[in-house]
């Protein structure tokens, strides 16, 4: 009888623990899954077709290191003949793939992210209006390579004269 | 002269819609007119713009022609279609090309698409053509995908009001061929037509327009019930008055402003896209936005814009039953919502979830609930580990 009552107690405690342990790992992943806003704000604006991966992660070392909000922004260009408020479909949905994977990304190494896609006549114009709208504490530019999307010495001056905050200008890779 | 007790019952309406000049839609009007005319119908051209393209001149032969009529316009004198002299014709059926064509200053209408409703309206069947870029609605989606604005225009509506739609679609490669054969343009302009509008890639667009508003079309019709229904409405006999926004899909995306909500929005417009369909996105505000709310608010508003959504703020205490009127104002035929929290024991106890309130408030509306994919590549990345 003392073995029935040893055996139930033994599976009762180790049912017990299965489900401390589920819930551990259940609400470890959902802070994983979702993490809060951070008080800070990183401005990562990017342009073109693709997105470099150096400088997105160097981005989010920066936001984990500071505990920021990363956001990405994804600058379209408007043609000069259409209204600067049109609908931009195909920006659109180049622009929604990279910020989707920039989230991804972000997720797995727990930083926030609250992406925007910001439209101007150049890449100038949309930074321009990037600053108008955004709160930030710092932006991280990504520099243009040769033949690479990025932004162009102008483009960074320009930036570096106009912004607030700190900027870090993520310089090319070598040898690309 | 007493006019006739009852108005004649309007003519039909056929368009012959294209992705772009060249691709053939005169030549297979003049090739249906023709067939009309064999079959024993009285046909007649209103008005037919060649292009200098031999085969389709030579397609118009044994066709009768009502004469253009000039009209001086600033020391130049243009020819447009006579519309008096089309309806003292009153053929049984008129063949009149370029359907949005602008008329000149001092006739009767400034657009040929109020001329074909006048002789639509005596009771005069019209094949007529258009490419798609001509489409009011679609006029900004073409230009983005082109680089190139038409301002000439026509309204949906009248689209929408025709009895019959025929896409004549081809290939870009085909078309290009077509073009450099020098069946579209005089040689000396192939080169530069090339260069600009007709592009493999802007072609490609192109088609895929014309292709999805042909079947957008295609599914309005299944809706309204009958071809021209939407003309014919304007009489009074519209079969399916029941059903006026449920033209097509509609899309209605809940959120609140906070940054996940963009997953929603983002795969809701995904959706629309696939489906030609509108997009609404909707916050259902409960209570005053805090700073940060209003941010974020500005922030979807912006994003709305650049898709082309339409961001709707409604005030409300009751999420479900506004929900419920919405959908129902705006034709709603999708809602999707996020992923709700994880619900314990106490807030079950409360009452049934979310979606389930939705599902029973919204009968025939398909209700979406959006996955957070990155909670997916986390178990994955622990499953690894």
């Amino acid at each position: 009888m003392n073995d029935v009552r040893t055996m139930i107690a033994a599976l009762l405690l180790a049912a017990l623990a299965a489900g401390a342990a589920a819930w551990r790992v259940r609400g470890s992943r959902a802070r994983r899954a979702l993490p809060a806003p951070g008080p800070h704000r990183l401005l990562f604006p990017f342009v073109g077709q693709a997105l470099s991966k150096p400088a997105l992660e160097a981005a989010l070392r920066l936001a984990r290191a500071e505990g920021a909000t990363l956001v990405p922004v994804y600058l379209a260009q408007v043609p000069r003949h259409l209204p600067l408020d049109t609908p931009l479909p195909r920006q659109s949905e180049r622009a929604l793939t990279l910020l989707e994977a920039v989230e991804q990304r972000a997720h797995t190494c727990g930083v926030p992210v609250d992406a925007r896609i910001e439209r101007g006549r150049d890449p100038r114009h949309a930074l321009r209006e990037m600053l108008d709208h955004e709160r930030y504490d710092r932006i991280v530019l990504p520099a243009a390579t040769n033949g690479d999307d990025g932004f162009t010495p102008d483009q960074t001056a320009w930036l570096l004269e106009h912004a607030g905050g700190e900027i870090v200008v993520l310089r090319p890779q070598r040898g690309r | 002269m007493v006019p006739p007790a009852h108005p004649p019952p309007a003519g039909r309406l056929k368009v012959f819609l294209g992705m772009a000049a060249g691709v053939g839609k005169t030549y297979r009007m003049l090739q249906e007119g023709q067939a009309e005319a064999e079959a024993g119908r009285d046909v007649a051209i209103g008005y037919l713009e060649p292009h200098d393209r031999p085969d389709t001149s030579a397609l118009a032969r044994g066709l009768e022609t009502v004469p253009r009529r000039r009209v001086e316009y600033q020391g130049t004198t243009l020819e447009e279609m006579d519309l008096r002299a089309v309806l003292r014709r009153a053929p049984e059926l008129c063949l009149i090309d370029e359907l949005a064509h602008t008329n000149a200053p001092g006739v009767e209408h400034a657009k040929r698409y109020e001329d074909v409703a006048d002789v639509l309206a005596a009771g005069i069947d019209v094949f007529s053509t258009v490419n798609v870029q001509h489409l009011e609605s679609l006029n900004d989606q073409v230009a983005e995908a082109t680089g190139t604005r038409v301002r000439e225009t026509i309204p949906d509506d009248v689209l929408g009001a025709a009895d019959e739609i025929v896409l004549i679609d081809l290939t870009p490669e085909a078309l290009i061929e077509r073009l450099r054969a020098g069946k579209v343009y005089p040689r000396d302009r192939v080169e530069t037509a090339l260069q600009s509008f007709f592009r493999i890639e802007h072609l490609a667009s192109l088609r895929e327009v014309a292709l999805r508003q042909v079947a957008e079309e295609v599914g309005t019709r299944r809706i309204d019930g009958a071809p021209g229904a939407r003309r014919r409405g304007q009489h009074g006999e519209r079969l399916a008055a029941s059903v006026p926004s449920a033209i097509g899909e509609r899309l209605l995306a809940l959120v609140t402003p906070r940054p996940s909500s963009q997953r929603v929005v983002r795969r809701a417009w995904r959706s629309a896209q696939r489906l030609g369909a509108e997009l609404d996105v909707l916050w259902v505000q409960e209570r005053a936005s805090s700073a940060e709310e209003a941010e974020q608010l500005e922030a979807l508003r912006r994003l709305t814009i650049v898709l082309g959504a339409h961001l709707l703020v409604e005030r409300g205490e009751d999420l479900v039953a506004t929900v419920q009127r919405v959908a129902r104002e705006r034709g709603t035929t999708y809602v999707l919502i996020g992923a709700p929290a994880h619900r314990n024991v106490l807030r079950r106890a409360r009452g049934p979830s979310l979606p389930s309130r939705l599902l029973a408030a919204l009968p025939g509306i398909d209700l979406r609930i959006v996955a957070d994919r990155t909670q997916r590549s986390l178990d994955e990345e622990e499953e690894r580990s």
